[in-house]
């Protein structure tokens, strides 16, 4: 069945047609369609490459330098002596504390926007703001968490002023992740317990958010990933790389691993090793967001439900 | 003349979506334990009728009526209604099956848990109940864990009859409740109505015109947001008095 077969056209048995499909523009179009496929691939495979050469270099750098003591083991200035377990904790710390405030704050104000606010200029204005923020630079946030959080409120560089900003910075994301996971939630399905006699909250804790939340919770992922890898806003609020001691409580000072790879790069010119450091520091945090995202792609396609 | 009661008393029922005047000036009265069947072309109102009859057409934040509808004398549309409550009483049945994407169980006891009842004994008796006079039970009894949605259409839709027999409802609407399904199906839910009909009083739209001979006992026919003519199905389908009325169920518009 494979060859091309030659399909007697109607016309040729008496139909009157308007229009012959050409049989050679057909073909064309479908050489096209082929040869496209390659093109699309070859694309896939450059930016794999790049992906692929960086890992390569940054795993080769750090080989011999990511040891059990380094992960578990206070900073130094020597970098024999170096880990990175305050960075850790840091970084654990401030997930303690974005983790909480984007989830209540972010999943309230999908809530509020998609099943209660009114169709209304209000509400358009809101949501075009929300979307303008998520794509605000960072360094932007950090300002605004310097001047409010670190000065006006007195926190400083605590973990509680450098966790507050992150959550600012992913806020934006997982309202619009959790608005869209709404959003896709079909309306037949409100409707069917709206007639039986549901009111709103009801509705929404029992049909409209049991559907959502997988959706919901990977945006949510993928938004605190974000804070874990991100560095400017924290350089900006200016939390120190040096902390020799491990946090103990969201009030004290902190360094997470983006700013402890960030400064031992600056220093890498002075000293060599500092390279190799922030080399396996990044590995650590890969793996961090290996983990985060795995679990986000499980979340998604344990819950997911069909339609 | 045998006595009729009168569940649905509709008084110049008069309705608005935006500018657009969708129904006009609706007078009718619908009986207890009847099938009455609304038919007309598309866009006649028909279905924004039969949603106004469990107040779901406000759900579009643009409606507006006038008017009055009275439900066992009361006015459904009075301050003092929650539309909640109304539902409970009058149930309805949408034109493509909508079950939760949850279990079949938890399907029809949906709307007695989130009206309060905990007693899991009467829980299971009402599912039983429901399902039995959706004609379902037999179909589903064995897996009444598994989720609605591995269930064909029809059966879907009759989980969804099930669903809303499961709230104790006085009247049940049905807004084009075939028109998704294949005729077995079709079938099963016309003979399912048959049966109901000793128990509830049940609205039904529809655009089959044989449907509603096959199953209603009175049909009102509306055109353009207007009700022409209402009356005894046999009566309607024989003896039209409307030119209008018997230009469609002739065929020879719609």
């Amino acid at each position: 069945m494979d060859h091309v077969r030659e399909i007697v056209p109607d016309a040729k048995k008496g139909i009157k047609r308007v229009f012959q499909a050409d049989r050679k523009q057909i073909q064309r179009r479908v050489q096209l369609s082929e040869s496209l496929r390659y093109v699309f691939a070859s694309m896939i495979f450059m930016a794999l490459l790049v992906l692929i050469f960086l890992l390569v270099d940054i795993f080769r750098t750090s080989r011999g330098w990511l040891t059990w003591d380094f992960i578990t083991g206070n900073l130094s200035i020597f970098p024999e002596k170096a880990g990175i377990f305050g960075a850790i904790m840091g970084t654990l710390y401030m997930m303690l504390i974005v983790i909480p405030v984007t989830f209540i704050l972010g999943v309230s104000t999908a809530i509020y926007l998609e099943e209660y606010a009114k169709q209304g200029r209000l509400k358009h204005f809101i949501n075009i703001n929300i979307s303008n923020l998520a794509s605000v630079p960072s360094v932007i946030f950090g300002l605004l968490g310097l001047a409010v959080f670190s000065r006006l409120m007195g926190l400083g560089g605590s973990i509680l002023a450098g966790g507050l900003t992150m959550s600012l910075l992913v806020l934006p994301i997982v309202v619009v992740a959790s608005q869209e996971a709404l959003k896709a939630v079909p309306s037949y399905l409100r409707e069917a317990s709206y007639a039986l006699g549901a009111d709103k909250w009801t509705t929404v804790s029992r049909v409209v958010i049991p559907v959502a939340l997988p959706s919901i919770l990977t945006g949510f992922i993928l938004g605190v990933s974000r804070a874990i890898g991100e560095t400017a806003p924290l350089v900006v609020l200016g939390i120190p790389t040096l902390i020799l001691r491990v946090p103990r409580g969201i009030m004290d000072d902190f360094t997470t691993l983006p700013i402890q790879i960030y400064y031992w790069t600056l220093d890498t010119v002075l000293t060599p090793e500092y390279g190799n450091l922030a080399a396996a520091t990044i590995v650590v945090l890969l793996l961090v967001l290996l983990v985060m995202n795995s679990v986000a792609i499980y979340i998604r396609n344990r819950f997911e439900k069909k339609f | 003349m045998e006595q009729k009661e009168t569940v649905f008393q509709v008084k110049d029922l008069d309705l608005w979506y935006g500018k657009d005047q969708a129904l006009k000036k609706i007078n009718l009265e619908i009986y207890k334990n009847q099938v009455t069947a609304i038919i007309g072309p598309s866009g006649c109102g028909k279905s924004t009728f039969i949603k106004t009859l469990n107040r779901m057409v406000e759900n579009i934040p643009i409606v507006r009526t006038e008017g009055e509808i009275l439900y066992h004398g009361e006015d459904i549309f009075h301050k003092g209604v929650r539309v909640e409550e109304l539902r409970t009483q009058v149930g309805m049945v949408f034109q493509k099956p909508n079950p939760f994407p949850k279990s079949i169980l938890e399907n029809v006891l949906y709307a007695p848990k989130i009206h309060g009842l905990k007693d899991k004994e009467l829980l299971m008796d009402i599912a039983e109940k429901s399902l039995k006079g959706a004609a379902l039970w037999d179909e589903v009894k064995n897996r009444l864990h598994d989720n609605a949605y591995g269930l064909s259409g029809g059966q879907q839709q009759r989980l969804c009859i099930a669903r809303a027999l499961a709230v104790q409802p006085d009247v049940i609407l049905m807004d084009e409740p075939t028109s998704a399904l294949d005729p077995i199906a079709t079938a099963k839910i016309e003979e399912l109505m048959e049966e109901l009909k000793n128990d509830y009083t049940i609205v039904i739209v529809t655009h089959s015109m044989q449907q509603a001979a096959r199953i209603s006992d009175r049909t009102a026919f509306f055109l353009m947001g207007e009700m022409i003519e209402y009356g005894e199905t046999k009566h309607l389908f024989t003896n039209p008095k409307d030119k209008r009325t018997e230009d469609y169920i002739t065929g020879r518009f719609g």
